[in-house]
């Protein structure tokens, strides 16, 4: 009885030291020497695996610097400029130009002012309700408000307000990544530069309907009047396809825009609440 | 007649049979009341749009060329009524899709002059292959069982090709829907007609026209006008969606498979629904081109349900005012069939050359079960006609995952919606089946440019 025990134990362990040298042996002979610095550079990464670089993960992207010439395109935009210096200081190159961005959403059409003409019932994807129509609204623009950019964000920046229905940005957590921008299936998530103090001027609509059909469907749909143009001291606007845009690089946050828009289209946000003129009081700016 | 040694011949694979609710039948087709202004659709057909030829305040009669086709896959636009063009703009249509379309003001009911008029049209010869094929294609005929695919570009059949039979789709296993069964009962000789116009435009010998069992009257009436034409034989098929498939349509009345991805023409056939095969009648008899077609109104809390004779152009909402307007329980009114169509988000949708039926759905009827987890029953395997894996391709849709629903055939499903009508889960299989054929085509329509 006690033998088989024994020769059991002798038969196992004989195996485990043949495989051992074996495995070994083969380590050896077939080791990659890889470079040690893609470890250090993503060390450097946030480790988000996000892909927002435009590689499969932060190892990915890793690797990309370390083999290219130059770091011209190769930006983390989670990681930022911060990163960016690390980055160029450790492998030796230039440093890639980072430019800010943040997500902004371009739809202000809440239950309130943007009517439901029709109840969807099948599945409660934004995706899906873009493949079957234009939406429970007269607007087939705007938010669908299923929550794709939501499940989309792996920062946990965005998120639906239960109020409105509309997703909104913590423009604090946002880095940028652009994964709401890929997931929304109508294109509402303009990724725009970063300002200080988070501030952002932008069109808060993207219905191409002309007059009245955009008005109709929502009472605060750009009716592209011209009047934000007109206003733009530094030629920021542009309409096209019964739309107004404002170009985040050349607008400078003045807000004259704002309070021409007739349908209350053009958003403000995080700015300080307005102070309001009264007679006979001095308004510091 | 080899043809009749089974009395009742189907599909093979998958299938289901609902309750088909086909209470219209009996209600003759009934001609729909001109409406006061038509919406025409510039694409009511698959393949590119028709590029308008008239503008904002012409002056149009029905059966005016509005639309020319472009390209290769496209079909010509007729204005339905006459009057004056009112707006040239986008419009949405049943689908949800916003269409360029041409609105018609309607003046009174003049016609262009060139139209063969009169009911007795026996003795009129059937003109030559080409004279044939041109006036197809000038009259803007498309396949009227829902695909809207040109009549005239399906006539051209590669060289490389042979066809030897020609299918007459008289099946409408969709439930609730009737305008076919009254157009055969109705119209059997016409029909038959059509039949034979195609077979010498084609130039082929036989054709086989498949009406369900459910339709006994029209087997009769088919079968009695048959008798007179040469070659075609009427076949009576079991009941089982969905047999008016192309495909398993194909199986069932002469056994041939069509290799996925295929044409029907490389299985030496060609299938034409028994509308389109009646406007073809229209377009080379009567020289008429595709301006009406008949559409099932239909619904159980209807109070008048019927089968309408509508310009193409209507708006929906005349021909529920027709069927007895709305009643005030409606949950939902579906543009085609309870199987295939399309709930309406509104009511101004026009009528196209495509659309069979408006079925209207009490709330107790329409809404849907609450969706639970997948139970693995392979109930959606076993009612699959084409012989897919539905619950495979519903969870890679809803993963993501296109790729590999594109490597398990996710193309081959033609949505025919009997994954979900089985599903004892209530799982809306279909709706992330659809949503992963329209992101795999965003998939390979994109390459990486990076990584």
């Amino acid at each position: 009885m006690s033998s088989t025990l024994y020769y059991t134990i002798l038969v196992i362990s004989a195996i485990g030291a043949v495989s051992a040298i074996v495995l070994y042996y083969i380590s050896q002979r077939f080791r990659v020497e890889e470079d040690h610095r893609i470890d250090e550079v993503e060390a450097l990464l946030p480790g988000s695996n996000c892909a927002s670089c435009g590689y499969a993960g932060c190892r990915a992207f890793a690797e990309a610097c370390v083999s290219a010439d130059q770091l011209t395109g190769l930006v983390c935009p989670v990681g930022g400029n911060e990163t960016a210096i690390a980055l160029a200081s450790l492998l030796g190159k230039e440093k890639a130009e980072v430019i800010p961005v943040t997500a902004v959403v371009r739809c202000e059409g809440s239950c309130d002012v943007r009517p439901r003409t029709s109840r969807y019932e099948g599945v409660k994807t934004c995706l899906s309700i873009t493949s079957l129509y234009g939406g429970e609204t007269g607007c087939r623009y705007g938010c669908h408000g299923f929550s794709d950019c939501v499940r989309a964000c792996l920062f946990d920046a965005i998120h639906m307000n239960p109020a409105t229905g509309l997703p909104v940005v913590d423009a604090v957590k946002c880095n940028g990544c652009g994964a709401c921008e890929a997931a929304c299936p109508v294109g509402l998530i303009e990724m725009r530069r970063k300002m200080p103090g988070n501030r952002q001027i932008f069109v808060a609509c993207r219905n191409k309907d002309p007059e009245p059909r955009a008005s109709n469907a929502c009472s605060v749909a750009c009716t592209a009047c011209g009047n934000c143009m007109e206003a733009c001291g530094f030629d920021a606007i542009r309409i096209s396809n019964n739309l107004a845009t404002i170009d985040a690089w050349k607008c400078t946050l003045c807000r004259k825009c704002v309070s021409v828009c007739p349908s209350r289209s053009i958003r403000e946000v995080n700015f300080p609440a307005r102070k309001i003129k009264s007679p006979g009081e001095l308004v510091q700016s | 007649m080899k043809l009749f040694r089974k009395m009742t011949r189907t599909f093979r694979q998958g299938g289901i049979h609902p309750a088909d609710d086909k209470f219209t039948a009996r209600e003759p087709i009934v001609t729909l009341s001109l409406p006061a202004k038509v919406i025409i659709p510039l694409q009511q057909h698959a393949g590119k749009p028709a590029i308008p030829v008239v503008q904002p305040g012409d002056r149009v009669k029905a059966g005016t060329l509005i639309a020319r086709l472009q390209g290769e896959i496209s079909a010509n636009i007729h204005s339905s009524v006459s009057g004056v063009v009112s707006a040239f703009e986008e419009h949405p249509d049943a689908s949800g899709a916003s269409i360029p379309s041409l609105v018609i003001e309607r003046e009174g009911d003049e016609w262009t002059e060139n139209m063969v008029t009169g009911d007795d049209l026996s003795s009129t010869p059937i003109p030559d292959r080409e004279t044939i094929l041109s006036r197809i294609r000038e009259a803007g005929v498309v396949g009227m069982g829902g695909a809207a695919f040109p009549t005239h570009v399906k006539l051209r059949i590669p060289d490389s090709l042979v066809v030897d039979t020609l299918l007459i789709n008289g099946v409408e296993c969709e439930p609730f829907l009737t305008a076919d069964h009254r157009l055969m009962l109705e119209k059997p000789d016409e029909i038959l007609t059509g039949t034979a116009i195609l077979m010498k435009a084609l130039d082929i010998r036989e054709a086989i026209i498949g009406i369900e069992a459910n339709k006994q009257d029209a087997i009769n009436v088919m079968a009695r006008s048959a008798a007179n034409f040469s070659g075609i034989t009427v076949v009576s098929l079991e009941m089982k969606y969905p047999q008016g498939s192309e495909k398993q349509l194909i199986e069932a009345l002469t056994d041939r498979r069509v290799e996925p991805g295929k044409l029907p023409a490389t299985s030496g056939v060609l299938v034409n629904n028994v509308a389109t095969t009646y406007a073809v009648f229209e377009a080379v008899i009567r020289q008429k081109p595709l301006v009406d077609r008949v559409v099932t109104v239909t619904g159980k809390s209807l109070s008048h349900p019927g089968n309408f004779l509508a310009r193409i152009g209507t708006p929906v909402v005349e021909l529920i005012r027709a069927a007895g307007g709305l009643p005030d329980n409606t949950g939902k009114v579906i543009a085609g069939g309870p199987m295939m169509g399309h709930a309406l988000a509104s009511l101004d949708v026009p009528v196209t050359k495509g659309l069979s039926g408006i079925v209207v759905l009490s709330r107790e009827e329409s809404p849907r079960s609450l969706p639970q987890t997948c139970i693995r029953c392979g109930k959606c395997v076993e009612g699959c006609p084409m012989n897919l894996e539905p619950y495979l391709l519903m969870a890679q849709s809803e993963k993501g995952l296109y790729e590999k629903a594109l490597q398990n055939s996710l193309l081959c499903c033609m949505e025919c919606g009997t994954c979900s009508y089985v599903c004892p889960a209530f799982r809306p299989v279909l709706d992330y089946i659809r949503e992963g054929k329209k992101m795999s085509g965003k998939v390979a329509a994109s390459t990486p440019a990076r990584g």
